[in-house]
């Protein structure tokens, strides 16, 4: 293993990082909710009364950041290297993974994890553990 | 808008300005730190550490309450048991997320970046999410039967 020292970014990482706690601690104190994604949109998808307001408004807050940081800076590099069927079948599997799993980077990830959940943990150790291994088929079995 | 709705605005706003600044919503970087046997770049790691190491105080504070500061229920969930569907579909998950790079919340914030790329994965990922309810709808239907 080789780090890549030049591509490293620790602060931005850190206080984004530290960002993206504090929303899912305002959403758990504020709404009682858990801020997974995957589930908010799901949920929203399968709509039950008074379900999917809160869902749509922070759906709706997610979309917009890019426009609220645009009042300040200019957004940063987004670079989408991956082809069209390719983004059409990761979106496919990430879709009913998620759903299947009850959870993504952020339910499992973020949330679960602080909230000490041994569910949440393993979901996590397991989709790092195939986001590794798939990179590693991909970039350097097939691709090299 | 109720007040609900207001706070959770305010709540997917923080989130989506925390993964552009965090670097989650470039799938290159994603890519780059999930890329263990190339140029490592572990910046995403820390974005894990930051994000949980202010979450988990609230969530402390939460388990000895049984409301939100708003006086509402909590929907936390209770779950403790491991069962195949968690293990699975965590599974499949990551090998998503290492296809492009792009998971749940940054795709959705790319989307709002005006990114077609992202429009294309969001699609694609709410037609797997109902692909996923069918399947449920009809495995419900079939165990009735």
């Amino acid at each position: 293993m080789s780090i890549d020292w030049s591509a490293f970014t620790p602060y931005s990482a850190l206080a984004g990082g530290a960002l993206i706690g504090l929303a899912a601690a305002l959403l758990a104190l504020l709404n009682g909710r858990i801020a997974g994604i995957a589930g908010i949109i799901g949920g929203a998808l399968n709509p039950k009364s008074g379900e999917v307001g809160w869902r749509l408004a922070f759906i709706l807050g997610l979309l917009l950041a890019p426009a609220a940081w645009l009042l300040v800076s200019s957004l940063p590099e987004v670079r989408i290297d991956a082809s069209y069927p390719m983004l059409i079948l990761a979106g496919l599997v990430v879709g009913i993974s998620t759903r299947y799993g009850a959870g993504c980077t952020s339910g499992h990830g973020v949330c679960g994890i602080s909230r000490l959940s041994p569910r949440s943990i393993i979901a996590t150790v397991a989709f790092m553990a195939t986001g590794f291994l798939t990179v590693f088929v991909i970039r350097h079995l097939i691709g090299s | 808008m109720s007040r609900s709705m207001l706070t959770a605005f305010l709540a997917g706003l923080v989130f989506g300005v925390g993964l552009i600044l965090s670097g989650m919503v470039n799938p290159a970087k994603v890519l780059a730190f999930l890329d263990l046997a190339g140029p490592w770049d572990p910046s995403l790691a820390l974005v894990m550490g930051g994000a949980i190491a202010v979450a988990l105080p609230a969530f402390l504070f939460l388990n000895r309450r049984t409301q939100t500061v708003f006086a509402e229920p909590l929907h936390l969930p209770t779950r403790q048991d491991i069962d195949a569907r968690l293990i699975l579909g965590s599974l499949g998950f990551g090998v998503g997320w290492g296809l492009a790079g792009f998971c749940p919340g940054p795709a959705l914030v790319a989307v709002g970046a005006l990114k077609t790329e992202a429009l294309v994965f969001v699609i694609a990922m709410l037609g797997g999410m109902g692909i996923f309810e069918l399947i449920e709808r009809r495995s419900k239907v079939s165990k009735k039967a």
